[in-house]
């Protein structure tokens, strides 16, 4: 019997790993998360015949009852709001690995059972890190779900964290050593908990996708550290594969932001820019729907640059459609993607995949940039800061340095936006000022909607 | 831990040190546009832990272990299908205009 489980985990950390890199490829990665999930059922079966278990209806229970509610909330929820579901699914894993852990240092405290130092260190390490991913994923959940608006902020924060984290760090050693009964393993964990939420708090909406990307890879570790503790090899492969490529992944999301990791962690958006910034100068100049639709349909290449209004605003199906209109004309229509379009990166990608946008006909910032100079319309729709060129002007921004799309290079820029104000980062934008823009005000779906319309009036 | 496999020490650090190689560079070229989805995709490989879980439940005794297993096995299993169900959502919808996956 243990050579059958040891086998089918041995296949299931294969397929995992097989899984992973077809999913870094938009051809494969559609059979990539089946592997992986070919994998995790084999796993879990063949787990069910493990020597000397007992519990199984509870264990029945607490899978059917979880099962059903993930599989129909995550069914059923709207794709904007996916990343605070992998928040949210993250902080269970994170918590599950603590959970482990503790049931281990509950049996170790009560004195029934003795681990070497080693893994005792190793169960308390994972147990901190899964509790902080945990505490911490369940704040961003609340937050992008709009259940926490405010953004904690007091003075002596980063002190008072760091106070949290020693206390946690500390009881943790002590764990280790033995020293301490239920109190002090009740108190670790509190502590954990504590540190993950406060240290969560504080960070900005804009900045979440880089934090649960950050709890991902965490959580990752945690499950890997346990696996060691319970000498399970799959748990070992699969928590540090992703405790790797998370990292890793954290990384670029973060340098697609211009935000290193620690300014993410440790500084608050917009602080800390001192000096005036430039003034903006000239007006908006309105344009309206029908001469809009004229300049785009007479052009020979348009440039569409959605941003996360348009996936608010749910225009994305009818921009697709206005899309589709301007390619049986002729015209060439690409799609231009900031990596931090919608929450996260790529977000903005599934959002369009959903509309039905072929992934062929989007571009990243890199590839794009150049093609902006000999476009004739750029159309941007619900973006703002990610098209600012004071990013690349003026020193004084606070976000200045981001790598942005070059629109304002192209011959014309049509900019949809409902009102007047500033973006997300509360910056003007020069580049609704600039001479060759026009603005068309309105909410994204109903402008795209009346565009299509007055193009489908010119005939063909 | 009985069922488990003895890893002792130096053997554990080969494989962490491996599987981080493996970790880095299966991710390495990975396009923006697959950020999110790969995202998911690492988030539900981790739900593994329901299997460490299972074991934990399993040789509970008394009912503060019982309790600590049956939360372990109610998150992990939610990490594992929830993060399944929402992958495979994204993924789903990937297509490029020559209609192939």
């Amino acid at each position: 019997m243990g050579v059958l489980i040891q086998s089918i985990y041995f296949i299931a950390a294969v397929l995992f790993i097989v899984g992973l890199k077809q999913m870094s490829s938009p051809v494969t990665a559609r059979r990539g998360i089946v592997w992986a999930g070919v994998g995790m059922l084999l796993a879990t079966l063949v787990t069910f015949l493990a020597p000397g278990m007992n519990n199984y209806v509870l264990m029945l229970v607490a899978m059917a009852v979880s099962s059903a509610v993930a599989w129909v909330w995550a069914r059923k929820v709207a794709m904007t709001d996916m990343p605070q579901m992998i928040a949210i699914y993250n902080g269970m894993g994170g918590g599950s690995a603590a959970t482990i852990a503790a049931v281990e240092l509950v049996r170790v405290v009560a004195g029934g059972e003795s681990l070497p130092l080693t893994v005792q260190a190793v169960a308390v390490l994972g147990a901190l890190i899964g509790t902080v991913a945990f505490s911490g994923s369940v704040i961003a959940f609340a937050k992008l779900q709009g259940l926490i608006r405010r953004t904690v902020r007091f003075g002596g924060q980063q002190l008072f964290n760091i106070a949290v984290l020693v206390a946690a760090l500390a009881s943790g050693v002590a764990l280790i050593y033995g020293y301490g009964g239920p109190g002090l393993l009740a108190a670790f964990f509190a502590l954990a908990f504590l540190f993950g939420i406060f240290m969560t708090l504080p960070i900005g909406g804009a900045d979440m996708p880089v934090v649960i990307s950050l709890y991902n890879a965490l959580t990752g570790l945690a499950v890997g550290f346990e696996g060691f503790v319970l000498g399970n090899p799959a748990m070992m492969i699969a928590g540090i594969v992703v405790g790797a490529s998370g990292s890793l992944l954290t990384q670029l999301m973060a340098k697609a932001m211009n935000r290193p990791i620690s300014n993410v962690l440790f500084s608050h958006f917009g602080t800390g820019v001192e000096g005036a910034q430039m003034e903006t100068t000239g007006e908006m100049k309105p344009i309206d729907a029908q001469d809009a639709a004229i300049m785009m349909a007479y052009a020979d290449k348009v440039i569409i640059v959605p941003g996360y209004g348009m996936a608010v605003a749910q225009a994305q199906h009818k921009v697709w459609e206005l899309a589709k209109l301007l390619i049986d004309r002729g015209v060439d229509v690409k799609f231009a993607i900031h990596p931090v379009a919608g929450r996260m990166p790529g977000h903005m990608n599934v959002l369009l995949a959903e509309a039905g946008v072929p992934y062929d006909l989007i571009f990243d910032m890199d590839e794009i940039n150049a093609e902006f100079p000999n476009t004739d319309v750029a159309l941007v729709i619900g973006a703002n800061d990610v098209v600012n060129p004071a990013a690349r002007e003026d020193p004084n921004s606070p976000i200045y340095g981001m790598p942005i799309l070059e629109v304002d290079k192209a011959k014309n820029v049509i900019v949809i936006k409902r009102g007047r104000g500033a973006g997300f980062s509360g910056v003007e934008n020069r580049l609704f000022f600039a001479d060759n823009t026009r603005m068309l005000f309105g909410d994204g779906q109903k402008m795209a909607a009346e565009l299509v319309n007055h193009i489908k009036e010119l005939g063909g | 831990m009985e069922g488990g496999l003895v890893i002792e020490g130096f053997v554990a650090l080969y494989i962490f040190m491996l599987a981080a190689f493996t970790g880095y560079e299966v991710i390495s070229k990975v396009p923006v546009i697959l950020h999110t989805p790969l995202m998911s995709g690492s988030n539900f490989v981790h739900g593994i832990v329901v299997v460490g879980a299972m074991v934990a439940l399993g040789h509970a005794e008394g009912w503060v272990e019982q309790t600590l297993g049956f939360i372990a096995v109610f998150l992990g299993a939610g990490n594992a299908v929830g993060g399944y169900a929402v992958t495979e959502r994204m993924l789903e919808m990937f297509k490029s205009s020559k209609g192939d996956r």
